[in-house]
């Protein structure tokens, strides 16, 4: 018998190979409003009372964010101590995009084909970023059973009813023109042989609306407009972070202090528009959890915009991806797409019970992998970790042998490198910290509203997906805002006049630190997370 | 007391977990990883690497966030590989042979070696995705190198200095752009919105009350 797990493991998998017959031709039943609301409240890790911190400066004041990003929020400036020469201008540019992802990216080609002069600056290189990493696909309503509208109930309901409706609007409206471009950049969509979409379902979708290119749908994104940013000579400024914002004496950002993440040398850009598009958090660990996020998702926007004077919007709202890897430890809180359910696996326990519908929102199932868990129905692997089952062989049974390879062989790959054949076996799996659900607080436009000239785009931005995002709605959101922001950054550079750059800010606030006796003994943003052993803390 | 094993990171030798990834080892040996570190999940190819077991002589070449550690690893990242990418307008270039003997001309002196499928850390058929590009096979390049992560190993390879990851990207643009057949129920969708078919509906929609919402939401029809 083929068994790549230890033995506590490979019991408990003969139970679920035990019940799959019967569990094939039935699908467990969806859960009522109440009893989701009643399984989020008792295991989401956001109802946890002691891993937030009440925010004690700045225009959030009094709100709640998770304790690290609090910790960074309430960190001083890295420059306080720095004397920074800001009349010796290095970059003058129109646009300065901080972040080289999918939102930075698709703004920088927009901003560049509107004429604007247009300067991309990231911290590590461009495409190192969570689009990248983005493994199911994207929605768009583009069927004939489907619409627009139907997308904005979905979003919206799957959200919460929190978001902000002019933001779930433009993302629902512009969705089909953002597949259509992206299809005309070269993007290689899953398709019939008659030019149909392939589209299968996500958590929280009442159409089929999710397009993918295999389950590499972020990197074959990210490839292809990272290529056109370069094939249109988009300068790209790259192992460099930008680590605080400047301001004029107007109140409008004027460009950002920049730090040669090799050299430790700083350097001034100037620009007429700021967009933040640096993406999520996932590197800071909120409450221990692993990852699925890039090396650099440290939260940076958020602080850079908030220490200028823009607003949060749900801070305090944290996805956590039900199917992250437990075993093997070599993979711990990497990403199992959701596209493994959409094509077919359920969601078992240690005992072989279906004990929720595979594709409830993200926030409901991981609630849900948590509850098995802590009752006793998780399986234990090695190290004494927990996790549920992922049915993945039941993937075969329905859609045929050879379906694991064609439509998700990164997730074949990754498993097969430590000898498990997801044919074969189930995976384990528990919640991994997965998405920034807030942000920057933006208009239906896209800019701050403290800040005239500040954008925000892509996952640093907060109201879009209210307090709980769907599957598919992020690689859309980056490119719908992230298109949006190259767009309105270009007009609205035209009628900007730029004062004398300064710091003055970052002075301010440290000041309101002291006021509300806050000292972390840290400075901020963080950019890359302290791995290495002796800085761990 | 954990597994050990001996690692050579640059030649200097440090004692780590057995369990680690090459490059959660280099952090435990006290790295911090500036470059040769992306997404951390076998996506990126920034963490392209390049070792040799003590005592034996074939060069492997690996993704340190994918690779287990091994005793006696000798492991040097290649922090940046220079890749030839070559530019051109997406819109004014075909989809013809021709496009590939324009921009990547090197193809055509590929000796066959093979050497680029051995050093390919996603076990792509790299050198015969070339031989699909040569030929102008677009399609039949693009689904061989599709998961293709550019970490550059086969090219570092290559004695014929061809730019493997670059021109399985060009296929896949081309195929993905022309060759593929259009979503016609894209296309058309795409026209409704702009004719302002669902402008009326979607304003209706944002204007109705919580209660009403949740109950659309709550009530809605799930397509089997």
């Amino acid at each position: 018998m083929y068994a790549p797990y230890p033995e506590n493991m490979m019991e408990s998998v003969k139970k679920v190979e035990a019940t799959r017959e019967k569990r094939m031709g039935t699908e467990p039943r969806r859960l009522s409003a109440e009893e989701k609301d009643a399984l989020l409240k008792e295991f989401h890790p956001d109802y946890n009372p002691d891993a937030f911190a009440e925010i004690k400066v700045g225009p959030n004041k009094g709100q709640k964010a998770p304790l690290e990003l609090a910790d960074m929020l309430h960190s001083t400036s890295r420059l306080m101590k720095e004397k920074i020469d800001l009349t010796k201008i290095d970059y003058d540019v129109d646009i300065l995009i901080i972040g080289g992802g999918g939102a930075g990216s698709s703004c920088a080609i927009e901003a560049h084909n509107a004429g604007a002069d247009v300067m991309i600056v990231t911290k590590l290189r461009i495409g190192d970023a969570n689009t990248m990493m983005a493994e199911g696909g994207i929605q768009a309503a583009d069927k004939e059973n489907d619409s627009p509208v139907q997308h904005y109930l979905d979003c919206f309901g799957g959200g919460h009813f929190a978001a902000k409706p002019e933001l779930v609007k433009r993302l629902v409206m512009e969705a089909p023109d953002a597949i259509k471009w992206l299809n005309e950049l070269g993007v290689e969509f899953d398709k019939e042989e008659d030019g149909r979409m392939v589209t299968t379902h996500g958590g929280g979708t009442s159409r089929k609306r999710m397009h993918a290119a295999k389950d590499y749908s972020g990197a074959e994104i990210m490839r292809t407009i990272r290529d056109e940013v370069i094939n249109l000579g988009i300068p790209v400024v790259e192992f460099t972070s930008a680590v605080e914002l400047l301001k004029d004496e107007k109140g409008q950002v004027a460009g950002a202090v920049l730090l040669n993440m090799e050299t430790g040398d700083y350097s001034v850009a100037r620009a007429k528009t700021v967009v933040i598009a640096t993406g999520g958090a996932g590197r800071m660990h909120y409450q221990g959890f692993p990852t699925s996020n890039h090396y650099g998702a440290t939260a940076d926007g958020l602080v850079l915009g908030y220490r200028a004077g823009a607003s949060l919007l749900y801070q305090d709202s944290i996805q956590y991806h039900p199917t992250g890897a437990v075993y093997p430890s070599q993979i711990l809180g990497a990403l199992v797409t959701e596209k493994v359910r959409s094509v077919g696996a359920q969601l078992v326990n240690a005992e072989g019970e279906a004990y929720i519908h595979p594709l409830e929102t993200r926030d409901v199932n991981a609630s849900g992998v948590i509850r098995e868990c802590r009752e006793g129905r998780g399986v234990e692997v090695p190290g004494g970790q927990q996790g549920v089952w992922l049915d993945t062989p039941m993937i075969e049974l329905i859609g045929g042998e050879g379906t694991i390879e064609k439509r998700i062989p990164a997730m074949f790959r990754m498993y097969m490198n430590y000898g498990i054949d997801m044919r074969k076996v189930p995976i384990v799996i528990y919640p991994t910290l997965h998405y920034q659900n807030g942000g920057l607080e933006i208009d239906g436009d896209g800019f701050t509203k403290e800040i005239p000239n500040l954008l925000v785009a892509g996952e640093a931005a907060g109201g879009i997906h209210g307090r709980n995002r769907l599957m598919g709605n992020s690689l859309l959101d980056v490119i719908v805002f992230g298109r949006n922001a190259g767009k309105k950054a270009a007009a609205k550079c035209k009628e900007i006049n730029l004062g004398e750059p300064n710091l003055n800010h970052i002075y301010a606030y440290d000041e309101e630190l002291k006021k509300a006796g806050v000292e972390t003994g840290e400075v901020s943003p963080l950019l890359l997370p302290h791995y290495a052993r002796h800085e761990q803390r | 007391m954990e597994n050990m094993v001996n690692v050579y990171f640059f030649g200097k030798k440090y004692s780590v977990p057995s369990e680690l990834t090459i490059m959660t080892a280099m952090e435990y040996a006290g790295y911090t990883l500036k470059r040769g570190c992306g997404c951390r999940h076998g996506f990126c190819g920034a963490c392209a690497t390049i070792y040799r077991i003590k005592g034996q002589n074939e060069l492997k070449t690996c993704l340190a966030c994918q690779t287990q550690v091994q005793e006696g690893m000798y492991v040097a990242s290649i922090p940046f590989f220079p890749t030839d990418k070559r530019t051109y307008n997406i819109n004014e270039i075909q989809a013809k042979q021709q496009i590939m003997m324009e921009l990547y001309p090197e193809i055509y002196s590929c000796i066959g070696c093979n050497a680029c499928t051995k050093a390919c850390t996603q076990n792509l058929n790299v050198m015969q995705y070339i031989a699909y590009a040569q030929r102008g096979e677009f399609e039949k390049c693009a689904e061989e190198s599709f998961d293709c992560v550019g970490c550059g190993c086969c090219s570092v390879r290559c004695p014929a200095g061809i730019s493997h990851p670059m021109v399985g990207l060009l296929a896949r643009r081309l195929t993905g752009k022309y060759i593929a057949p259009e979503a016609k129920h894209l296309t058309e969708r795409v026209e409704e919105i702009h004719e302002g078919k669902y402008d009326e509906l979607i304003e209706q929609i944002m204007q109705k009350p919580l209660t009403e919402m949740q109950e659309l939401y709550n009530n809605r029809d799930i397509e089997k």
